[in-house]
């Protein structure tokens, strides 16, 4: 099928206005938002149905064109990178919530409604649980696509635990309904994190949870990460389950506080933001406890919100610690791993060493809780070579947590970005099993190649258990 | 029938690769807790994870550990227990407690805790599988939070050992509760029992366990809480108990065999046990059918799965009988009756599943016809 005629089905299916083809306008859509990675698709299409992107995906399965989905473009693994000659189906259009039902507990959304619509929607009595930083914009099928965490995923869990259904189009068009409750496979859990490359969610049945009683949040100023580390293993160990556990070290968090000030001591080597909830009753004496186990970890000093305002003002101080170090830096790398996390004290200790060798600042912002590092890398892109520089130090990074037994992404997913790092972590075979579970989804590899596997075997391609030849079994030929 | 025991995952691969190459099915055998999971014909051969039982790893302060398949659960959950830990899962299991990690993962077992951990694909972190051509894949990790590659071990927890033979399964960890408590209330009304139900699962009381126990037109509800202040927070939810119309409401402190008895009816060796999955809202309906069956039901009301034993020439009646929106799967069954344990089933995320089927043991050696539509 020629590309123009190609267009002209696009059109005849999602509108004239839906369709867009000129190069300088699909500037939009060239990235996520990791921006090194660019490309320009030959069209976007902006469906206003699920049966519009049934009918387009039909046709790119029939032109035999790459498609990807894309929500707000908020993710950071150049995940909804469009491809050269591809079809970018952008679903920003079709944000409807479907149904609000709390007598079961499910929200029926369309993949563009943003997280933070969710919770909206069915507060102030429920709270849809994974908070990913961009909640306000980042759309729920992005969220299902990457399977977003948050801040409060250590207690909660990720957007996996949450679907309980999809419906889903196939990159041959074929729309298939998943439920958590049906007998079979658990296709939605294979789904979720999938990064596009098993089809395009277009309906999301999402679990939501009575909102906590109470919420207590504490910061605790420490004089290096290595304590403020050692004092959020402590204070797990103890049984207490905080909902969050933020660690920044003394970089971000002056950063940070200078940008939005929230309270926070500019003299500590290391902040840690926790916060309790649940009952009444637990959270006191977690607190309680709390206090006690920071204390006793060496906090020099601890602040208690007390009310509302200030709880909000400690979360607007952590959540600017990104945008705020990449006003002090010319730019910035934000790297995503993770680490065990009895060895989070030791991978900081690496990171400071590589910081050090590689003469770049390094700032550490992260979910301590479940030993998810967010380091940012600062640079200079103006001075030669130290972009270059930048990426091999957030990949040695990679590698030191590969190293600990932890993984190279933890919420950002692989993406273009990662899909060389991912041999670091797998075997062949294990590679090989994800290929598999790709075949039986695409077996075309329409939907967002290129993406989470690094080298995708041709599908039908399956070497079985070994078997003679025919000359071998003739006795004709050996082996050696 | 041939019984092969590997003691290691490489000979394990090895021999389900030997079987597959010869052309023989291979039925895979846990702890045998759950003998209608694995139904094996005669020229089958048996691969049992009952060597392969050591704990590969466990780092306290990691709140994670990884299991060989064999590993019998009571014993590891006895170990984590020795450091104040525990795996939220439930599940019952079965004669001398012989269910393995293995196998709860394989079938997706689960009991009362699942109304807030949810069931074993929750809790997977990572899986080490054996294929059928031989192939040793990992997938996952063993840290608790990860997004590298796709999420095979949710795909391989409850494939009942179609997709190929678990070696290994990383879990996430729990804390041991400093205390827990029991909350009982009483009700002849299916309505009101539901009305109950339905409350205590919209309120912010952070629920262990929500539980429902049905027989012959009266029951109760049993909901645990867990933490410091246990006992205190009990009482707030007998209050809410008796606001919702339930009577002889009781607090257990010691309250561990409630919670077997809720177990243990998910289990029968003369009747039949049927799973019906599906809105927790149906609860009123599956009580009624509960009634008319005959059936003795446990369930999780805030989740929608009730176990109903009926006596097995009732099974295709009620199937037959459920409404729109509710599923039935075949459980336990008296030795020797014919059941079909997933019922009718077709579409095309079933076509999805075969298509999956094929990719992960294409010369369908894995348990297969084990899975609905006789995958």
């Amino acid at each position: 099928m020629e590309a123009e005629q190609l267009l002209a089905s696009l059109r005849g299916i999602c509108g004239d206005d839906h369709v867009v083809s000129d190069p300088h306008a699909l500037s939009v859509y060239d990235s996520d938002g990791l921006r090194q990675y660019r490309q320009i698709p030959l069209a976007a299409v902006l469906p206003a149905s699920a049966d519009q992107v049934v009918a387009v995906v039909r046709l790119c399965a029939r032109a035999e064109v790459p498609f990807v989905a894309r929500g707000a473009g908020t993710g950071l693994s150049g995940g909804a990178l469009p491809h050269i000659g591809g079809v970018v189906i952008v679903l920003s259009r079709l944000r409807q919530i479907i149904s609000v039902d709390l007598g079961e507990g499910v929200v029926i959304a369309e993949p563009g409604v943003t997280n933070l619509a969710i919770s909206a929607a069915v507060g102030p009595s429920h709270v849809y649980p994974p908070d990913p930083s961009s909640q306000l914009v980042c759309t729920i099928g992005g969220n299902v696509a990457e399977n977003a965490g948050g801040a409060h995923c250590f207690k909660y869990g990720f957007t996996t635990n949450y679907v309980v259904g999809l419906d889903v189009v196939l990159a041959d068009g074929t729309l298939v309904e998943l439920r958590r409750d049906r007998p079979g496979y658990d296709l939605i859990g294979a789904f979720v994190g999938s990064e596009g490359t098993l089809g395009i969610a277009v309906r999301i049945h999402l679990r939501v949870v009575p909102a906590a009683e109470s919420v207590r949040t504490v910061v605790a100023f420490f004089d290096d990460v290595a304590a403020a580390a050692d004092a959020v293993s402590s204070v797990i160990g103890a049984a207490v389950v905080p909902a969050a556990v933020e660690l920044m070290d003394a970089l971000a968090l002056q950063a940070a506080e200078k940008a939005v000030p929230g309270g926070y001591r500019l003299d500590a080597g290391a902040a840690l933001l926790i916060e309790l909830d649940g009952p009444l009753l637990e959270t006191a004496a977690g607190l309680e406890q709390l206090l006690e186990l920071c204390l006793s970890g060496g906090a020099r000093d601890i602040r208690v919100a007390t009310e509302v305002g200030e709880r909000q003002a400690l979360w607007a101080t952590r959540k600017a610690a990104f945008p705020a170090m990449t006003q002090l830096s010319p730019a910035c790398y934000l790297q995503d791993g993770v680490v065990p996390r009895s060895r989070l004290a030791d991978v900081l200790e690496a990171i400071g060493r590589l910081s050090v060798e590689f003469g770049l600042a390094v700032a550490n912002v992260f979910h301590a809780g479940d030993g998810n590092l967010h380091p940012l890398v600062c640079y200079d892109p103006g001075v030669p070579g130290e972009s270059e520089r930048a990426f091999e130090l957030a990949g040695a990074i990679l590698r030191e947590c590969v190293a600990r037994g932890g993984s190279i992404t933890g919420e950002h997913g692989v993406g273009v970005d990662k899909s060389a790092f991912m041999s670091e972590m797998f075997s062949d075979d294990d590679l090989d099993s994800f290929a598999r579970l790709r075949c039986a989804f695409d077996p075309a590899g329409l939907s967002n190649p290129g993406k989470l596997i690094p080298t995708p075997r041709l599908c039908g391609e399956r070497p079985g258990p070994y078997q003679q030849h025919p000359l071998e079994q003739a006795g004709l030929a050996t082996r050696f | 029938m041939e019984v092969v025991t590997p003691e290691s995952f490489a000979g394990f691969a090895a021999s389900l690769a030997a079987a597959a190459s010869d052309g023989r099915s291979v039925r895979i055998l846990g702890g045998g807790s759950k003998p209608w999971a694995a139904p094996a014909s005669d020229d089958a051969l048996v691969l049992g994870t009952g060597r392969l039982d050591w704990t590969v790893e466990h780092t306290p302060g990691d709140m994670t550990a990884v299991f060989a398949a064999g590993v019998p659960f009571a014993r590891a959950q006895a170990e984590l227990a020795l450091e104040g830990q525990r795996l939220a899962l439930d599940p019952p299991l079965g004669l001398d407690d012989r269910a393995t990690i293995g196998g709860i993962v394989a079938t997706g077992d689960s009991g009362p805790l699942a109304h807030r951990y949810g069931t074993p694909r929750d809790q997977v972190l990572g899986v080490t599988v054996a294929l059928s051509d031989g192939t040793i894949a990992r997938s996952g990790s063993r840290v608790i939070k990860n997004v590298a590659g796709y999420d095979l071990p949710k795909l391989y927890a409850g494939s009942f050992g179609t997709l190929g033979a678990i070696l290994a399964v990383g879990l996430r960890l729990r804390a041991l509760p400093r205390a827990t408590a029991t909350i009982l209330g009483g009700v002849a009304d299916p309505d009101v029992l539901a009305g109950a139900v339905a409350y205590l699962a919209k309120a912010p009381f952070e629920l262990e366990a929500l539980d429902v126990a049905w027989r012959s037109g009266r029951g109760g509800v049993l909901a645990q809480v867990a933490g410091t202040a246990a006992t205190r927070r009990a009482d707030e939810v007998a209050f809410a108990m008796r606001d919702c119309g339930l009577g002889t409401i009781d607090i257990a402190d010691d309250d561990g065999e409630f919670w077997e008895r809720q177990r243990g009816l998910q289990r029968s060796d003369t009747r039949a046990v049927v799973l019906v999955t599906g809105p927790r809202t149906a609860l009123p309906s599956v009580l009624r059918l509960a009634d008319l069956h005959d059936a003795t039901m446990v369930g999780r009301g805030g989740v929608g799965a009730s176990y109903l034993t009926v006596d097995p020439e009732q099974v295709e009646t009620l199937r037959a009988a459920l409404p729109v929106g509710l599923h039935a799967v075949v459980l336990d069954r008296p030795a020797g009756a014919e059941l079909d344990t997933w019922g009718v089933a077709r579409g095309p995320e079933i076509e999805l599943m075969r298509a999956v089927k094929a990719q992960f043991d294409p010369a369908g050696v894995c348990n297969s016809g084990l899975m609905v539509g006789g995958i």
